[in-house]
């Protein structure tokens, strides 16, 4: 964010004036949400270019061409300039051509499905949306959490999100790219967490009577802090397998939090095929997955 | 601004003549047919995307019976012609004769829906209907509508004929604009037919 | 023998909804009640009901979209205070059961009960006065249509009493709208209702490219028609283009949902995210169906009170092509974060900024139209103005969400929700009012009051701004829409800010109720006794307000652009007094009848009460075959008699 507001300080003046905290989007806690931040301030400084001269030719034209103004400005056959079509076909192209390459880049770079770039370590996580919760298995530690998400800081963290309903987004608004959650069907996300602090994650699609509720909280921690808590999560007690899954389903809003302290790795798969007929692995729509490093 | 000899002739003229029927009509009915073929054209598209989610079930291979299948297409490409005839016998004037070809395709239409019904019939009584898989509900949907078009395609010729020779009617230029509508509609039919013959059967037979 | 009908139904335990009922029920009653009183019910089953008569038709379509805008408006003001008031602890007065269907209920109303009728009655007023005819192509299948939609908007207030609406959004994705999570009549409603009006519109879209394309007064070639005439030209073929493709989405969600197939559900194959490829393959060209005849508004509106002619006409016409071509390309840029490829992405989303292009040289030609000018500021002009400022606004938002990277933040927040309205509202609804007040006067014969449509303007416009900037920051704070409560106290003042806001727009609305009534009671001072009150430029001003049944005496003939302009510059004096036989169509009930079955049609289907939908099924195919039976549907004035009401007129 301060990267941000240092190179485009007009840009964000206004957001400042009205609220300088709690704007989750445009003060980023991870590079995901910075690049992200960075890409607005600089499509909407583009397009303040074309923006701000058609305010100021609208009220002055508006005003100095008014009925009652001197006759003389009065040109009752003009139709038409070959310039000025020119000029107003050319303007817009242009500023498009620059954001078109703006957004062929950005696009590339940000693709959720694609490990960040730099080499760091990696944690995966299964995410899946229920009725409605979020259930994040991990699957190398063995654990399992409800509508609590613990990560480690200066980790790439390796979603695999699936859902075991209807659509939902899985989203974390400072730390970036939000995808949605669909049933039979696997998408990724690509995140990280630069300093420690509890973000907001929410479900961004609408997805039945318990929508509102359905947030999570995620805490960012140092990666010794995260070891300690995956040691004593492991010793809790709770086991997340197929029996336990079937009573998760039920729909509802849950309460608190939960943590199982053993899950069965294979569960976010079983999920992934639950619905499709076929107890065949490999599902029409699902990407290969993404190895963890 | 003055009424003028063209205005007169678009206008009132063509409405009179049998053989220049109204130029309106003739031609929303091609846009109709137009946004016809978007439909047709989305359920193309819906069954290319679940031509291979058998989940399990059977696919194009079990279940078409090609023979079954020519002959439906042997019955619409003959009631084309038969309706080609039709409309050949209508710029004739042969009103009795036109009736006879109208009621040939109106035969070969009932043989293929008929053939078509046992077809849906046969498959639901495999276990194979539209709830089984995706692809057979693509199946159905798109088969069926082709179907159900026939069928209104002869419900609309059992109401010409209707008109034409049980109100004796004859052939007035609005029975006349209405037929060269409906054998449009009718060769539109044939040819979406042979697009499902040749994507739907043959191509899901091969697989 | 009722299907799932059931006393058990009617939400009588929810006082909200009894009371919105009850309300309806007694402004129902209070206009029949009305009509009885004035002996009305001949007059208007006579000389509306049954009429086929493309202005009449256009009439009660903005009537239909008037009063349906009322009631979106009701859900909006739900939803506002709701928010204003649901943090934390606090719940709000709207349960989550309520506050779903009033969000899906808000969208269906005003993108197909208010935007679409206002298009669709503005082009069926002023496209074949514009073009010189005396009525649409088929003006039988007119009058289908409007019954069509007036049946579905009826169903939908339905839906308030007996059982309930969709709990889905307006966009209805699967699974969520799949048996397994709605059981509710709910999305059976959303369904029906979508499918009536969707027929209708494409029945429209039909019959005016037809009307355009073979209707158009001799000399009228198409780079001499009315801009407006072009607009709704490419509106008409987006509309042919795109609603079959809506029209096959809802059938497969609702064969899935009546049959047990397996197009959208997550089990046997099922894709839902097939449905959602097809509903923005309609949704996307739909909002230029929805923007395209605006913009044609403003098109007209701008010259005629800058007294010069639309500054780069040719230019206008192949941006509007433009537009209409791309629209078709940018589609999937409503899921960029459902996980498609990157290169797909930008592509997509590259393809949605090219629209930018013909939309900002459009704003241009505006800008140029009124340089050089004489702007006279009434009240169609100040729509217009507000226009060029909020629609630019949502333009840039629209360019913003068009990339991926700032989509993958942004995506469903309230920031998207702050841009859609900025483009619908500031776009297709200010252009609309500006058009409502630019052709009042042609329809009814006097102009409306100036001052209650500037305070109206006003109002609007303070109130837009007041309710849907807050919702731009509230996108910026991780606020995601469609939420009946919410844990974040630095929400809340933005929200509370958005319902002063939307109290503001309820003052101009207020405003536009209070311009009718009093311009409807001052007409006498207030009659356009010129045909032209404004010193416009095109066809439909050359004749009398309101227009004879006839439409034109003489049919008129056509030699530049703004004919009507050309002709008062130089009169031509050849005009011949010579009338002749005009030949025009008869009314019928036909269209009628075929409205109310086939909303009996579709309540039978929601409500599984299959006698009746087999019994309607029958009765619609029986009205239309005797329709075909019937061999005189058009009747002929003499040209005498059209000499003698010319002749009448010219006295008075």
């Amino acid at each position: 964010m301060l990267r941000v507001a240092k190179r485009y300080p007009l840009t964000l003046l206004p957001v400042f004036a009205l609220s300088a905290c709690n704007m989750d989007v445009l003060q980023p806690a991870g590079p995901v949400g910075v690049r992200e931040a960075r890409l607005l301030a600089e499509t909407t400084g583009a397009m303040l270019i074309v923006v701000i001269p058609v305010f100021i030719l609208t009220i002055l034209f508006a005003w100095r061409y008014r009925d009652g103004a001197p006759e003389r400005r009065y040109n009752a056959k003009f139709s038409g300039s070959t310039p000025i079509e020119l000029t107003i076909w050319g303007i817009p192209l242009a500023i498009i051509i620059v954001l078109g390459v703006m957004d062929w880049r950005s696009t590339l770079a940000l693709d959720p499905f694609k490990p960040l770039p730099g080499h760091m370590p990696t944690l995966r996580i299964d995410a899946v949306s229920m009725d409605w919760k979020w259930l994040f298995i991990y699957p190398d530690q063995h654990v399992a959490t409800i509508d609590q998400l613990v990560i480690p800081t200066g980790t790439q963290i390796a979603f695999s999100i699936t859902s075991d309903t209807v659509m939902n987004v899985f989203f974390i608004p400072r730390l970036g790219t939000q995808i949605y959650a669909m049933a039979g069907m696997q998408t990724q996300d690509h995140l990280l967490a630069k300093n420690p602090g509890t973000f907001r994650g929410i479900s961004a699609n609408f997805s039945g009577e318990g929508f509102p509720e359905m947030h999570f909280s995620t805490k960012a921690v140092s990666p010794r802090d995260f070891a300690a808590w995956i040691t004593q999560t492991q010793s809790a007690p709770g086991n997340l397998d197929a029996a336990a899954y079937a009573k998760l389903k039920k729909p509802g809003v849950q309460d608190a939090p939960a943590i199982f302290g053993h899950a069965d790795p294979a569960l976010f798969e079983a999920i992934l095929h639950e619905d499709s007929g076929t107890p065949a692995p490999p599902h029409k729509n699902t990407p290969p997955p993404v190895k963890a490093q | 601004m003055s009424e003028t000899a063209q205005q007169r002739h678009v206008h009132q003229e063509p409405d009179r003549d049998l053989d220049h029927p109204h130029p309106e009509t003739v031609f929303g009915f091609w846009v109709y047919i137009m946004t016809d073929c978007m439909i047709f054209a989305s359920l193309f598209a819906v069954f290319a995307v679940q031509r291979t989610a058998y989940a399990g079930g059977p696919n194009g291979h079990d279940l078409f019976d090609l023979k079954s299948t020519l002959l439906e297409t042997f019955l619409l490409l003959t009631s084309s012609t038969t309706c080609g005839y039709a409309m050949v016998c209508l710029h004739q004037r042969r009103q009795n004769l036109m009736g006879l070809f109208l009621l040939l395709t109106l035969a070969c239409g009932l043989g293929f829906v008929g053939l078509e019904v046992s077809e849906f019939l046969k498959l639901i009584a495999e276990n194979a209907g539209p709830d089984r898989s995706a692809f057979l509900s693509a199946f159905f949907i798109l088969v069926g509508t082709h179907g159900l078009h026939v069928t209104c395609g002869m419900l609309w010729m059992l109401v010409l004929l209707f008109d034409i020779f049980i109100r004796k009617r004859g052939l007035p230029p609005v029975i006349g604009r209405r037929l060269l509508a409906f054998s449009l509609f009718w060769h539109f039919l044939d040819i979406i037919w042979i697009c499902l013959f040749t994507f739907v059967y043959l191509n899901g037979y091969l697989t | 023998m009722f299907g799932k009908l059931a006393f058990n139904q009617i939400p009588i335990s929810s006082p909200i909804i009894m009371v919105a009922v009850a309300f309806e029920v007694i402004a129902a009653l209070a206009v029949l009640s009305f009509i009885t009183k004035k002996h009305g019910w001949g007059y208007l089953w006579r000389e509306w009901l049954t009429s086929v008569d493309h202005k009449k038709i256009g009439v009660m379509y903005i009537i239909v979209a008037l009063v349906m805008l009322l009631r979106g408006f009701v859900d909006a003001m739900m939803m506002r205070t709701q928010q204003a008031i649901a943090d934390g602890s606090n719940t709000g007065f709207l349960p989550p059961h309520h506050y779903d269907q009033f969000f899906s209920e808000h969208g269906v109303i005003m993108i197909f009960f208010v935007a679409m009728p206002l298009i669709i009655g503005l082009m069926n007023i002023v496209v074949p006065l514009q073009i010189g005819t005396r009525d649409v192509a088929f003006p039988f299948l007119n009058s289908v249509s409007l019954w069509l939609v007036v049946a579905a908007a009826l169903l939908l207030n339905i839906s308030l009493a007996i059982g309930d609406f969709a709990k889905t959004g307006w966009v209805a994705y699967p699974p969520l709208s799949e048996l397994t999570y709605s059981p509710d009549v709910g999305v059976d409603y959303y369904i029906w209702v979508l499918q009536l009006s969707g027929f209708s519109s494409l029945f429209t879209g039909i019959n005016f490219f037809v009307t355009i394309v073979k209707r158009r007064a001799p000399g009228m070639g198409f780079f001499r028609m009315p801009i407006f005439t072009w607009t709704a030209f490419c509106t008409v073929m987006l509309m042919m283009i795109a609603f079959p493709i809506l029209t096959v989405a809802l059938a497969l969600l609702a064969f899935d949902r009546y049959c047990g197939t397996h197009f959208f559900t997550n089990d046997l194959g099922g894709n839902a995210m097939m449905y959602v490829n097809l509903f923005w393959a309609w949704g996307h060209p739909e909002v230029y169906i929805l923007m395209l005849p605006a913009f044609g508004v403003y098109s007209e509106v701008f010259p005629t009170f800058a007294g010069k002619p639309l500054f780069a006409y040719r230019t206008m016409v192949y941006a509007t092509v433009c537009i209409t071509v791309l629209s078709f390309m940018v589609w999937l840029h409503h899921f960029f974060t459902m996980g498609s490829a990157a290169s797909v992405n930008a592509f997509f989303g590259i393809m949605t900024m090219i629209i930018a292009v013909p939309t900002g040289v459009k704003i241009f030609s505006w800008i140029f139209t009124i340089y050089g000018g004489r702007l006279r500021f009434t009240v169609p002009v100040l729509w217009s103005l507000g226009f060029i400022i909020t629609f630019t606004i949502g333009g840039m938002t629209g360019v913003i969400l068009a990339i991926p990277g700032n989509d993958y933040v942004l995506h469903n927040s309230l920031f998207l929700v702050a841009h859609f309205h900025n483009v619908l509202i500031g776009g297709v609804l200010f252009g609309m009012f500006a058009g409502y007040n630019y052709w009042f006067p042609k329809a009814a014969g006097f102009t409306l009051n100036e001052a209650w449509g500037k305070a109206a303007f006003w109002f609007w416009i303070t109130g837009f701004y007041v309710a849907f900037m807050p919702l731009y920051i509230l996108g910026f704070m991780g606020m995601t829409r469609r939420l009946a409560h919410y844990d974040n106290p630095a929400w809340q003042p933005y929200l509370i800010l958005a319902f002063f806001g939307a109290v503001l727009i309820s003052i101009g609305i207020f405003c536009q109720v209070a311009q009718l009534y009093i311009s409807i009671r001052d007409r006498a001072l207030n009659r356009d006794l010129t045909g032209d009150p404004w010193n416009a430029r095109t066809l439909e001003w050359s004749i009398p307000s309101p227009p004879p049944f006839y439409n034109f005496a003489r049919t008129p003939h056509v030699e530049s652009i703004d004919a009507f302009w050309m002709e008062k510059q130089n009169p031509s004096k050849s005009s011949s007094p010579e009338y002749v036989d005009i030949e025009l169509p008869k009314n019928t009930a036909s269209g009628f009848i075929i409205g109310v079955l086939d909303g009996v049609l579709a309540f039978g289907l929601i409500w599984h009460i299959w006698w009746l939908a087999i019994l309607t099924l029958i009765g619609i195919t029986a009205t239309v075959i005797a329709r075909a039976f019937q061999s005189e549907v058009d009747y002929t004035i003499p040209a005498a008699k059209i000499a003698q009401l010319e002749a009448a007129r010219t006295q008075t």
